[in-house]
């Protein structure tokens, strides 16, 4: 028992300090929160010092099977915390710019992080629903926190109607797959299913619900009805919030049910993936065209970029999925980027979230224009950025497993999505600005901004350390 | 050979692109000091490339100056570069070109001259990595990374139509690329390795071939660009600063000739043959039609763009015309010949283009009208200025003596030995090229002066004449002796002719 408790450390004092966060806030007057918030920045800092200390050498399993920590787990941990650290550094200056701080944002902040951690080590469905249900009702409640905002609230609503729904797919497939294989351990599933396939229709018929929830939790079409409408709807801390961290643990999900447990299904799952990779592609880049809120415009990016991670999983060898993980990754990073660049934009009473209020950018702040533009060029998946590396690794696993048709249509797609990337860079660079005010941010945003922008820049140069830490990750 | 030593090829690359980032660092407030350090910059890579030109082994016809170090561990993906006789002249162009274009900005570009020359100077660095890399992910990411600075230059300081010009540039070009990346990813699936000699060296099935070969034509002949798919060039070239119609024309189009000459052929021969019918029909749609279309224009630089497409309709003739010639006569030197001319060609109109575009440049500057109608009698008040327009606009028609003519000749010549009406048609050109340019330079600088704004012109200042003089002599020089062009790349060459005669169907 002993033993389970150290594999699970870093979640234990992540829940721990949770609750220290919990206590001080309550006892907090300081309107800024300031102490609830270095707490929370200090123990996402000490949670991913603990993840990289007790990296481990090889898979262990503790509480009886239904929880691993194994090399996937901890990268993807340690990228989870490091990423929250950054969108928490950017929610605060938004929270505190636009008078909404509330110390609760941090405590559901960190739960929600504590959930993602369960679900990357997720090893039996029943742990997995429930990390993946801590996550999801903090996000909830994050949406909502703007109780006078009505479009918030009716984010909120739509986000939590439609997430119950994918959560009650999740709980029917879990259901299916017990009553066929009566086992929740992943591993035990992946056992039984390699030695009786007899029922094998069935257990399609359970996948389809459990990919139904997968889905449903990455934005991919046609399951990404609530991303315009959340991403738009709440305030930009909590979209910066949910584009990128809870991503890594919804691929920690797929990878989990799919390949730990599903394996031997994986040319029934492969097709149906396949449908879901190109619709979102599809979906995803031409409606982004239209978009005159870059929110929205983000959003539908969201859903273009999940149909390309979903490339790595079809290619389904252990190298396809580390272009899977290399590219949520990289992904995130370019994320909370673009993010970021609207919080600093902002003021108060106003959000920036027009596609218009990037105008003439390069007359206002070259630099900040400048990491705009590798963002922007990154998304598009232009060399020498570290979106081309992702978009790279994905279409070459899928090559390599012979899916060339599939990768050539990818690649259109992501022709039609540079034009909305490039309009972004043509309205900072190419036309003349509505107004020359300058621009309001702390000294630590801009250069957590900057750091970010000019990583996707350099790691876009020298990708192998990425690449070689996903590849190890996914090696055992 | 002390140079061997040295990383030269790197040297060309890195110099430029970090002295751009320096000239953008500096700022548009010290304007002079980033004007000369842009031209030293320029300069000094001009300089390198002549060195390594003096160094470069004519008698070798493999890669030289290699170097090679790891880049991506995980996926055997090298910084590999080297440089033959394919890419050396291209290489000299490339930096030859740039002097000029940051000449051509000096007092014209008024607005943010630093972020201008920082786009140029790393414009031109990548352009010598595509020449250079020999690594098919490295030279993707050279080709692509490419399109951003030119995507800028043309956004911000182009003309009043700019935005849907150079957001068709970069999407046409990117269309096109996207492609070849897919046929890189299969090749390294067949050869395991993304070394661009490999992929020479992999055996590939017909039909693995004619799909390669498909992608592969989409990337380049965008590029060229080749009738159908050149709608992207008259408006890129229209709308772009002076300095970026330059580049586009004399560089920028070459990358799709190189590409067919490092990719195409080599690694698809079989397909190229069994397409050879397709790509020299359009060839010579391009030289004939386009040229009729050149005719017609009212816009200088519309003009001239057009007459690019033209001349590079010779290039893609040249590079498919041996197949033919092989087929029919069985023996390689007529087949050489194409090929020699087609890279001949490609140089020449590198700089000829230039010129022509450099010229429009400087009524433009003056007048800020591009259209034909707007001119005449320029001669009166710009003699000089008139002299050398009257040379470059004969060396456009391609006249005996001035660099336009080899190329043109020797593709046309060994067309002959393929079919003569082949050669025919494509020697139409000689009456079309001179009409379309002899037309506008008619109706521009003779003729009465009808307009008060052309009696009041200023000829050429010193640095203009400059710019011109330089063009001038390399268009004559490699008009009477365009030896050196041929020496260096004779062995690789002959090479080449050689492998893509071979089958590669296992």
């Amino acid at each position: 028992m002993n033993a389970d408790l150290m594999i699970a450390i870093p979640e234990i004092t992540l829940l721990a300090l949770a609750c220290l966060v919990l206590v001080v806030d309550a006892y907090s007057k300081d309107p800024l929160h300031l102490l609830s918030y270095w707490i929370t920045q200090a123990s996402l800092l000490i949670t991913l010092g603990l993840v990289l200390y007790y990296f481990p050498e090889d898979a262990s399993i503790a509480f009886h099977g239904s929880f691993i920590s194994d090399a996937m787990s901890a990268t993807l941990k340690a990228f989870i915390c490091g990423i929250s650290f950054i969108v928490f550094l950017y929610s605060h200056e938004y929270l505190k710019e636009h008078q909404c701080l509330k110390g609760e944002y941090f405590v559901l902040g960190l739960f929600a992080v504590l959930g993602m951690m369960i679900m990357a080590s997720a090893y039996s469905l029943l742990s997995v629903y429930l990390g993946l249900e801590l996550l999801s009702l903090s996000l909830y409640a994050m949406v909502a926190m703007q109780r006078t905002s009505s479009s918030a609230s009716e984010a909120a609503m739509k986000y939590f109607v439609l997430g119950a729904l994918a959560s009650g797919m999740l709980l029917y497939g879990i259901s299916m797959i017990y009553g066929l294989t009566g086992s929740l351990q992943l591993i035990t599933i992946a056992d039984v299913i390699n030695v009786d396939s007899a029922n094998r229709m069935y257990l399609v018929y359970g996948m389809i619900f459990l990919i139904i929830g997968i889905a449903f939790k990455l934005g991919a079409a046609p399951f990404h009805m609530w991303v315009p409408d959340v991403y738009q709807g709440a305030p930009t801390s909590v979209t910066l919030f949910i584009s990128s961290a809870p991503k890594l643990a919804a691929f920690a999900m797929a990878m989990r049910i799919l390949v730990d447990g599903l394996l031997p299904l994986l040319s029934d799952w492969q097709s149906i993936l396949m449908i879901l990779a190109v619709l979102s592609m599809a979906i995803g880049n031409i409606i982004a065209i239209s978009q005159t809120n870059i929110k929205r415009m983000l959003a539908y990016s969201t859903i273009a970029h999940v149909g390309f991670l979903f490339l790595g999983f079809i290619a389904g060898t252990a190298t396809g999925f580390a272009g899977s993980m290399f590219y949520i990754i990289s992904y995130a990073l370019m994320s909370i980027g673009a993010f970021g660049m609207i919080i600093l934009l902002g003021r108060f009473g106003f959000e920036a979230d027009m596609l218009d209020d990037f105008k003439g950018l390069s007359e206002r702040s070259p630099w900040f224009a400048f990491i705009m533009l590798c963002f922007m060029f990154s998304m598009a998946g232009v060399p020498p950025f570290l979106g081309f590396w992702s978009k790279w690794f994905v279409l070459k696993e899928l090559v390599a497993s012979g899916f060339v048709v599939l990768a050539a249509v990818a690649v259109v797609f992501s022709i039609i999505g540079a034009y909305y990337y490039l309009r972004i860079i043509k309205l900072m660079y190419f036309d003349k600005p509505d107004s020359m005010t300058a621009i309001k941010a702390s000294r630590q945003m801009r250069f957590v901004l900057s750091i970010n922008g000019l990583a996707i820049l350099v790691l876009g140069l020298i990708p192998n350390i990425l690449m070689s830490l996903c590849l190890s990750a996914l090696a055992g | 050979m002390t140079l061997t030593n040295l990383p030269i090829l790197s040297m060309l690359i890195w110099t430029p692109i970090i002295g751009g980032v320096w000239a953008l660092i500096a700022g548009d407030r010290q304007e002079q000091t980033v004007k000369y350090f842009s031209l030293a910059v320029a300069v000094i890579t001009f300089i390198f490339s002549v060195l390594l030109y003096q160094q470069f082994d004519n008698e070798f016809a493999g890669m030289q100056f290699i170097e090679e170090a790891s880049w991506i561990a995980a996926f055997d993906i090298k910084y590999h570069i080297g440089v033959d006789g394919i890419g050396l002249p291209l290489i000299l162009l490339t930096t030859f070109t740039t002097i000029l274009v940051i000449l051509s900005a000096w007092e014209v570009i008024e607005s943010h001259i630093s972020y201008y020359m920082c786009a140029f100077l790393i414009l031109t660095g990548l352009m010598n990595g595509v020449f250079v890399a020999l690594d098919a992910i490295l030279f993707y990411v050279f080709w692509e990374a490419m399109l951003i600075p030119m995507f800028i230059i043309i956004g911000i300081w182009g003309g009043p139509n700019r935005v849907y010009a150079t957001i068709k540039f970069f999407l046409y070009t990117f269309l096109g690329s996207v492609f070849m990346l897919v046929a890189f990813l299969y090749l390294y699936s067949v050869a395991d390795s993304f070394s661009i000699e490999a992929m020479h060296a992999v055996p590939l099935s017909l039909t693995a071939q004619k799909l390669i070969f498909i992608a592969f034509f989409l990337a380049f002949a965008v590029k060229i660009p080749m009738w159908p798919v050149h709608t992207w060039l008259p408006d890129a070239h229209v709308e772009a600063p002076t300095g970026g119609s330059v580049i586009l024309a004399a560089i920028m189009l070459k990358m799709g000739g190189y590409g067919f000459l490092r990719f195409s052929l080599p690694i698809t021969p079989d397909a190229s043959l069994y397409f050879d019918d397709v790509i020299i029909v359009l060839s010579l749609i391009a030289i004939v039609y386009i040229g009729f279309v050149a005719l017609v224009q009212e816009d200088m630089k519309k003009l001239i763009a057009y007459s690019s497409i033209s001349h590079m309709g010779f290039v893609t003739l040249g590079f498919f015309i041996p197949f033919i010639i092989v087929a029919k006569t069985g023996s390689t030197s007529g087949a050489l010949m194409g090929i020699e001319g087609a890279m001949m060609q490609m140089i020449s109109h590198g700089f000829i283009s230039a010129a022509m575009f450099l010229c429009v440049g400087v009524m433009y500057d003056r007048l800020h009208s591009r259209m034909i109608k707007d001119y005449g009698g320029v001669v009166n008040s710009m003699p000089y200025f008139a002299a050398f327009m009257m040379l470059f606009a004969m060396a456009n028609a391609g006249l005996p003596g001035t660099s336009g003519f080899v190329g043109e000749f020797l593709v046309i010549l060994s067309s002959f030995k393929a079919s003569f009406w082949i050669a025919f048609t494509a020697a139409l050109t000689l009456i079309l090229g001179a009409a379309y340019t002899l037309w506008m330079y008619k109706r521009v600088i003779f003729g009465d002066v009808s307009k008060a704004e052309v009696a009041e012109l200023k000829d050429i200042n010193s640095r203009e004449g400059l710019i011109l003089f330089m063009l001038a002599v390399v268009v004559l020089l490699f008009g009477i002796w365009p030896a050196p062009v041929f020496d260096v790349m004779h062995m690789t060459m002959e090479q080449l002719v050689e492998h893509v005669m071979q089958t590669k169907v296992p």
